[in-house]
């Protein structure tokens, strides 16, 4: 990994009372977060918790009430805020005549994709994706990359335009033990070596033991949020995953 | 020359002209629509047609090409809108609504039994061309590449993940839209010379065959408004030789394209 930028810890990003509604249902309420650049904040909750709603809202993909804040800590003064985000999946079928460039261009520049490659914009995708030691697959059609390569491809787009934050919806499927190991081994080197925090939705635990600084226990609200410790010996936590564990 | 012997009539050089400008156009569309996978709206929108003739009548608008356009248009945002909200699954709700236009089209269209003054517009009439329809086509032509300049690089990334392009700040519902609004120009713009029945497999030919054997957005567009080209130069030659209809025989040259893109794509990937 190169290009080292360590974090100044200085900046904050504040979540204020977030709430979400879909027509009569509330699907989160009242969301106040606290992060510092330079850290792995995990949420974590069962199914249908609002983890994924969470990061649409923060996106701004949904309507939501509440503010999020950014902030220098050092003079209170408040910025704009880039957001990076890796999804889950993409909605890419077989046969897709989309390369890693395409894909990448068509998010990243205005120099239409469908005519020539742009070398300025080649070189600085492949800059970025060298970062995750994935510039060989520049020329590769997308709907063929493994679980493992999707990943690394699209979190080097998502520090492109070097975010404040990083939103990361763990992948559940086409990833194997190894390839998991990896993914939580670059995000960590990732909030070392960036300035940037980070919000993990996961739905391993174990993983989340290991790498976040902070947990954030997710059900409509929060139900509880500290470090991993505190939140694993939380009786929310038992409560909830104690639950899943019976119905499972 | 004999082999050019068609282009000494008028409405031959016409007609050649109207493919050169609507088979890149279709090339250019039907790449966004196969990997969209929208095969199914711009079908229902060809039907729609009819109903869009039919309002013309009903309200008494002499020129029907107006009422077909609006019609189109409208149908389309609702189409879009509707299959954002409605749970079930697109196709039915396409089917659904296109089906109960198209009827309607139909029932108003047919009273007095006066149907087979519109019958034409089923198989379409390239041969009956004329320069100022040319002039209209050769603008939908300009607006779309402008579209496809400003526009495409988008629409693609909205395509692949909405939120991840709602991270982008593009904005899906406008992208979207703006699609579906210049497929349904395009598609009222020429459904008289190509006709309602044929018209879906002139948009989804090329591109599926180009699809077949393109590994990257550029072939993707190159060999679509190629095979286009060629379907649309080599239909009129042969139609007008063997005196058959040109709609159909594009067609089915495109179609022949397809296979044999198909085999040859299986062979290479396998």
């Amino acid at each position: 990994m190169k290009k080292i930028i360590k974090p100044c810890g200085l900046h904050c990003i504040k979540v204020n009372h977030l709430g979400v509604s879909l027509g009569n249902q509330e699907i989160l309420k009242d969301i106040n977060l606290h992060m510092h650049c330079g850290s792995l904040n995990a949420v974590i909750g069962p199914n249908g918790a609002g983890k994924s709603t969470l990061i649409r809202a923060i996106l701004g993909d949904i309507p939501h009430t509440g503010n999020i804040e950014f902030k220098d800590r050092e003079n209170g003064q408040i910025q704009k805020l880039k957001i990076g985000y890796v999804p889950q999946s993409l909605n890419i079928e077989k046969q897709t005549p989309v390369s890693v460039y395409d894909m990448i261009a068509s998010y990243q520049s205005h120099f239409p994709v469908f005519l020539v490659k742009n070398r300025k914009v080649k070189n600085k995708i492949l800059d970025y994706l060298k970062v995750f030691e994935a510039d060989y697959l520049l020329d590769k059609q997308v709907c063929n990359l493994s679980g493992g390569e999707l990943q690394r491809v699209l979190l080097s787009m998502a520090i492109m335009d070097s975010p404040n934050l990083l939103l990361l919806d763990e992948p559940v499927s086409g990833i194997d033990r190894n390839g998991m190991e990896l993914f939580y081994k670059t995000i960590y080197q990732l909030k070392e070596h960036y300035d940037l925090a980070i919000i993990l939705i996961s739905h391993d635990l174990d993983y989340v033991k290991r790498y976040a600084d902070k947990v954030i226990l997710l059900e409509k609200t929060v139900l509880k949020q500290g470090s991993v410790k505190e939140v694993y010996q939380s009786k929310e936590f038992l409560k909830v995953f104690q639950l899943e564990k019976e119905e499972t | 020359m004999e082999v050019f012997s068609w282009l000494q009539y008028d409405f031959m050089r016409y007609a050649f002209v109207a493919i050169l400008v609507i088979t890149p156009l279709f090339g250019l569309m039907g790449t966004m629509i196969v990997n969209r996978k929208m095969a199914f709206f711009s079908d229902a929108l060809g039907h729609s047609a009819l109903t869009g003739i039919a309002v013309g009548v009903v309200f008494g608008i002499e020129d029907t090409n107006i009422s077909m356009i609006v019609f189109a248009v409208i149908f389309s945002l609702l189409l879009n809108q509707i299959s954002s909200k409605i749970a079930a699954s697109t196709d039915t709700v396409i089917s659904v609504f296109s089906s109960c236009s198209m009827a309607l089209g139909l029932a108003i269209l047919s009273r007095g039994g006066n149907f087979s003054k519109y019958s034409s517009i089923l198989v379409g009439d390239i041969l009956s061309i004329t320069v100022q329809e040319l002039l209209y086509l050769l603008l939908i032509l300009v607006l779309t590449f402008g579209f496809w300049i400003f526009g495409f690089n988008k629409l693609l990334a909205v395509s692949l993940n909405r939120t991840l392009a709602k991270s982008y700040h593009i904005s899906a519902a406008w992208m979207e839209n703006l699609f579906a609004i210049l497929t349904a120009l395009i598609v009222m713009v020429s459904i008289k010379w190509i006709g309602i029945l044929i018209i879906n497999a002139l948009l989804i030919l090329p591109a599926a065959s180009s699809r077949n054997i393109s590994e990257n957005i550029r072939e993707y567009h190159f060999f679509s408004i190629v095979f286009s080209l060629f379907s649309g130069i080599l239909g009129l030659v042969i139609s007008y030789y063997v005196n058959v209809a040109t709609g159909p025989t594009i067609v089915m040259i495109a179609s022949i394209i397809y296979f044999i893109t198909y085999i040859w794509g299986r062979k290479n990937n396998l």
